[in-house]
């Protein structure tokens, strides 16, 4: 076969190295290094990843413990950071201590910092002691003060405990309501999505009926019912997984339909006949060939459902139903928040609003980079 | 049952009244609402190490045809006599699975779509070897057989660890053949396999085709709209139109001296690469369009565009009658009397 | 036909176009040169890879967002004698705006996307009416049922009120070709507009463009990358592969007697209907190149069956004219000109 000089070409280029990479590259890899140019989504990861790791580690990163409140320090506002102090002299990361005095008229407690008290911040310091995740003891905190004066850099609540440490023991649960929930969608999803998209017909006329029934059902009153028919008397940690499995019952519709869109997708194409007419088994199609198709795209869905699950635990326990204190959550945390001395006095206790954001948002462009990532041959 | 089969010793294939008709489900609960019948009453016959063209346009049925005679969708009627490999006849159309998983061996495809006819997925060594996997052969074995296969089509074997993406249109077509060929079939549909290629890389795969079917002695049933490919490739020709065989020849009668008004407007209608010629041909432009499927015309299906209905070919739909023992036929009730002009 | 010593209407000088992506650059169009003559059908015809539908969308400013003119000149002669280089006009200018419909139509491969799904016929028929002319809506409608059935579409009514979808592929390929006409453009472009059809429609709408041409002068730009089709149709052809515009000349001589290799190869390649049975089809060695790795020198060396110059490997070949009608970019072409005139001792 003379007339065949075949990618002798490339053999000849200096790019023949990188071009063979780019050949045996499989399309995992190749979505990888497509996600990798979305920055948007890459700094999203970044984000998530270390709150995920900030939040697992609470009993390390958080310099205090969330119940340890001081009625001296009630409503303390957050502590500014300083590098240099007054006089221009490098002393490292430090914040002045407070001083407390109460205002005549109104017997309100003012609290100003005092320059001439320096309270350095150290790092890997012996803080209150913990039992990190109820396993292994220890008393390392990533960062605090030494001596009796506190660091609040996101001040106090009305109890005086650390803003700062229940924000990052309130992520915890937060967070990982999310991949609870997640877990329980994947599966759900990815089976009546699997039955809907395969078998096609009637079918996948009634799955796809009843979810757009499930979808149209109103998310809080919804929830609002199941979670009030949960006995207050219950432990507040089994309540937390029947809430995810709660939330967790909206999120697969999406999953769902993402699985069964790439199912009737790759049903038709002609590589899956070449498969039948190789002799492979039905269940080798779907193994082989159809859900690998789909892989990236359930982890697009599944990430693209994580804000919700998060929104709706934040919902369900702001407005007092699914967890409730001393559980903390972002939620719980923003109930304790929902008054009017808040916004016009503590705007600082609104901190866990702007954490939710922060973590929905870098979700979603976390989602979208993923899901525009995943198909490599879109032309 | 099957014992009641027969064929000519020369023969690989009979097929006989094959139909195909897809139901229309509408409404609610997707009640059948109607048919296509995308193939009607479709027979011919194939010989051993020939190639058979089938040529037509949308909607004519001949992928379909290709498809049922590899079973990818039940057969809504007819009868298809195969000669297995081991001298046995069956009959395709009613071929039990396990059977049919046999057949798989014997009967393969060639797609038309380069890019969808393989698994993005997979590499080049798990696409042509998925046959051989299947059957649990060892790995290294696999090896061997995929390098020899890729060999065969003029691709060199180190790309078995290669994804499809890095290969063009051409070369994955090339990939589809090896494939095609991993299992030693006797005979190969190739479904528009060159339609998606630019010329020069359409001239090299054809060729590529011949050279194996000389050596293999493989049967292909070459299916294309492309009335000078197909001239080039097939030593028989049948045309089809909405579903129906209207003609069926040798090639060089096919092109000489058509015998249905429809094949007589195909060539016609095909512009040559050759200004002079196009001037001095008399063109023949049908009128109107290729009906719907579904609601095909009374009678002869191609009476509303054929310049030479009469009220005989508007209402009594014509048998396909042979013309010669060799195995041509035609169906026009005016195919007697008519004389039509070819390409020479 | 009578050589008239006319301006081209449309004059494409040295154009290059560019996309910058990510891998580097792409020299999608590397120094194209053409010309429609006013009345005329010119083909451009070429494989994938070879320009030719980016050469078009440059001279209608519709190039995607990568790309780039990077050098060369389109000029335009107007029915007023105005000349304008639309390669330094913007995207969205008025001007440009103005010509795109108005004096230069296209019409497009794939009618289902080319046409809105949404609107009907009859107003997508009328649109390009509406903005480049002062009249009305009665009169944009009058003008929209005449050019509907100058393109030979039946029951005017009902298909002034129709959906795309509900028309047959022939017939949304016809309704294009309304759109694009709807203005009495002086130019029509053409891209591949019978590549997604069948033979006996293709051989209907063929027949529809040649009498459009005889009723209204149009000069039209025709690219396929079908032979056959260029033979019937095309007054002129340019050849194009990789970039570059290879060859050029009356279609008769293109097919009777080629001068560039890749014109004689790819034409040998092409199976003939009626032809002697060949026992093979003729190929043209290797493969298309990498556009990333271009060949240096003529583009085409290293599949050429006589890049037998020790230029063809280094220096990238310019245009000979062979003819008043005829030019090819290749060096022995250029050898055997260069003889052939000192014989006769006289130059073109």
């Amino acid at each position: 076969m003379t007339d065949l000089t075949l990618n002798d070409m490339d053999d000849a280029t200096p790019n023949a190295g990188r071009a063979e990479k780019l050949y045996q590259a499989s399309p995992r890899q190749l979505m990888w290094w497509r996600f990798k140019r979305h920055k948007v989504a890459l700094v999203s990861g970044i984000i998530l990843l270390l709150a995920y790791l900030v939040t697992g580690l609470a009993e390390v990163t958080a310099p205090y413990d969330a119940f340890e409140g001081n009625a001296r320090a009630t409503l303390l506002p957050p502590q500014a950071l300083h590098l240099f102090d007054s006089e221009g002299t490098f002393r490292g990361p430090f914040v002045y201590a407070t001083t407390r005095t109460r205002d005549p008229v109104t017997l309100r407690p003012m609290y100003k910092p005092d320059t001439s008290k320096v309270v350095p911040i150290r790092f890997f310091v012996t803080g209150s002691k913990y039992r990190l995740w109820g396993l292994i003891d220890g008393n390392l905190h990533l960062f605090g003060a030494t001596g009796t004066d506190k660091i609040n850099l996101l001040g106090t609540d009305t109890l005086g405990r650390d803003v700062l440490s229940r924000l990052i023991y309130g992520g915890r649960i937060s967070l990982s309501v999310g991949l609870i929930g997640v877990a329980v969608s994947f599966v759900l999803g990815l089976t009546l999505g699997s039955v809907s998209g395969y078998f096609g017909g009637m079918t996948d006329n009634i799955v796809q009926r009843s979810m757009e029934f499930l979808r149209c059902i109103p998310t809080i009153p919804l929830w609002m019912g199941l979670a009030a028919a949960l006995p207050i008397t219950w432990d507040p940690l089994f309540v937390y997984f029947l809430v995810t499995i709660l939330l967790s019952l909206i999120g697969w519709t999406y999953v769902a339909r993402t699985v069964r869109g790439r199912f009737l997708s790759v049903k038709n194409e002609d590589f899956v006949l070449a498969a039948r007419f190789c002799g492979t088994s039905e269940t080798k199609i779907i193994t082989r060939h159809m859900l690998p198709s789909m892989t990236s795209y359930i982890i697009a869905a599944l990430t693209l459902s994580v804000p919700d699950m998060i929104l709706g635990e934040t919902a369900l326990s702001f407005l007092g139903l699914g967890l409730r204190p001393p559980v903390v959550s972002w939620g719980v945390l923003l109930q304790e928040a929902q008054n009017l001395r808040t916004i016009s006095q503590a705007p600082w206790l609104l901190a866990p609003g702007a954490a939710i954001v922060i973590v929905v948002l870098a979700f979603n462009f976390l989602g979208d980079g993923l899901r525009d990532a995943a198909d490599p041959y879109s032309k | 049952m099957m014992t009641d089969l027969t064929l000519a010793p020369d023969l690989l294939m009979d097929v006989v009244d094959l139909k195909k008709h897809f139901p229309i489900h509408s409404g609610f609960f997707g009640r059948q609402t109607g048919a296509v019948r995308a193939v009607e009453n479709v027979s011919f016959q194939l010989r051993k190490g020939e190639t058979l063209g089938l040529v037509g346009e949308s909607g004519s049925g001949k992928s379909t045809v290709a498809r049922l005679l590899l079973r990818a969708f039940p057969v809504t009627e007819g009868r298809v006599t195969f000669r297995r490999r081991d001298g046995t006849l069956i009959d395709i159309a009613k071929a039990e699975s396990a059977d049919m998983r046999a057949l798989r061996d014997e009967v393969q495809m060639i797609f038309q779509d380069p890019y969808s006819s393989l698994n993005p997925r997979l590499r080049l060594l798990e696409i042509i070897g998925e046959p051989l996997i299947n059957k649990k052969v060892a790995r290294s074995e696999i090896e061997d057989r995929v390098a020899e296969l890729l060999k065969l089509v003029g691709l060199r074997p180190e790309f078995m660890s290669r994804y499809p993406h890095a290969f063009s249109g051409g070369q994955r077509q090339r990939i589809g053949i090896a494939r095609a060929l991993a299992v030693n079939p006797t005979f190969i549909a190739a479904d528009e396999a060159v339609s998606a290629l630019d010329v020069s890389v359409a001239a090299q795969v054809v060729n590529l085709m011949q050279d194996l079917q000389d050596q293999f002695g493989l049967t292909y049933l070459f299916i294309t709209h492309d009335l000078s490919m197909v001239e080039h490739i097939a030593n028989r020709i049948g045309v089809m139109y909405l579903g129906r065989l209207m003609e069926i020849a040798d090639t060089a009668s096919l092109f000489d001296r058509p015998r249905h008004p429809y094949t007589e407007a195909l060539l016609s209608s095909v512009p040559q690469p050759d200004p002079r010629a196009n001037a001095a041909k008399k063109r023949i432009i049908l009128k109107g369009e290729i009906p719907n499927a579904a609601k095909p015309p009374s009678g002869c299906v191609f009476h509303p565009r054929c310049p030479y209905a009469t009220d005989l070919c508007r209402q009594v739909e014509p048998p396909l009658e042979a013309l010669t023992p060799g195995g041509n036929a035609v169906r026009c009730h005016r195919a007697a009397e008519l004389t039509l002009a070819g390409v020479r | 036909m009578p050589e008239e010593s006319k301006k081209p209407v449309i004059e494409i000088d040295n154009l290059k176009v560019h996309f910058h992506v990510r891998e580097g650059i792409v020299k999608a169009v590397d120094g194209v040169s053409l010309s429609l003559m006013p009345g005329e059908v010119l083909g451009v015809v070429g494989e994938s890879g070879s320009g030719k539908s980016i050469t078009v969308r440059a001279l209608m400013q519709l190039l995607p967002k990568s790309g780039k003119i990077a050098d060369g000149r389109i000029l335009f002669n107007g029915d007023a004698g105005k000349v304008t280089d639309i390669a330094k006009l913007d995207r969205q200018s008025r001007e440009m705006r103005a010509l795109r419909g108005g004096r230069i139509g296209m019409i497009f491969q794939e009618p289902m996307t080319a046409l809105s799904p949404v609107h009907t016929i009859g107003h997508q028929v009328m649109t390009p009416i509406l903005l480049h002319s002062q009249g009305g809506k009665r009169e944009a409608e009058k003008r929209a049922r005449e050019v509907l059935d100058m393109v030979r579409l039946p029951r005017i009514d009902e298909m002034m009120r129709s959906y795309p979808h509900q028309l047959s592929g022939g017939m949304r390929q016809r309704a294009m070709i309304a759109i694009a006409l709807a203005c009495r453009p002086q130019v029509l472009i053409a891209d591949e507009p019978t590549t997604a059809l069948d033979v006996t429609t293709e051989a209907q709408i063929l027949d529809l463009l040649k009498e459009l041409k005889a009723e209204l002068g149009m000069s039209i730009i025709f690219i396929t990358h079908n032979f056959g089709v260029v033979a019937d149709i095309a007054d002129r052809v340019s050849v194009m592969y990789l970039g570059n515009v290879v060859e050029t000349g009356r279609t008769e001589d293109i097919f009777y007697d080629p001068q560039h290799p890749y014109t004689k190869a790819l034409l040998n390649s092409i199976p003939r209907l009626g032809a002697a049975k060949q026992h093979r089809l003729n190929t043209i060695p290797g493969m298309i190149p990498d556009p990333f790795n271009l060949p240096g020198g003529c583009v085409f060396h290293p599949r050429c069956g006589l890049a037998s110059h020790e230029d063809c490997r280094r220096i990238y070949p310019p245009i000979t004219r062979i003819d008043d009608q005829r030019t090819a970019r290749c060096h022995v072409v250029a050898e055997a000109i260069k003889a052939r005139n000192l014989e006769t001792g006289s130059a073109v």
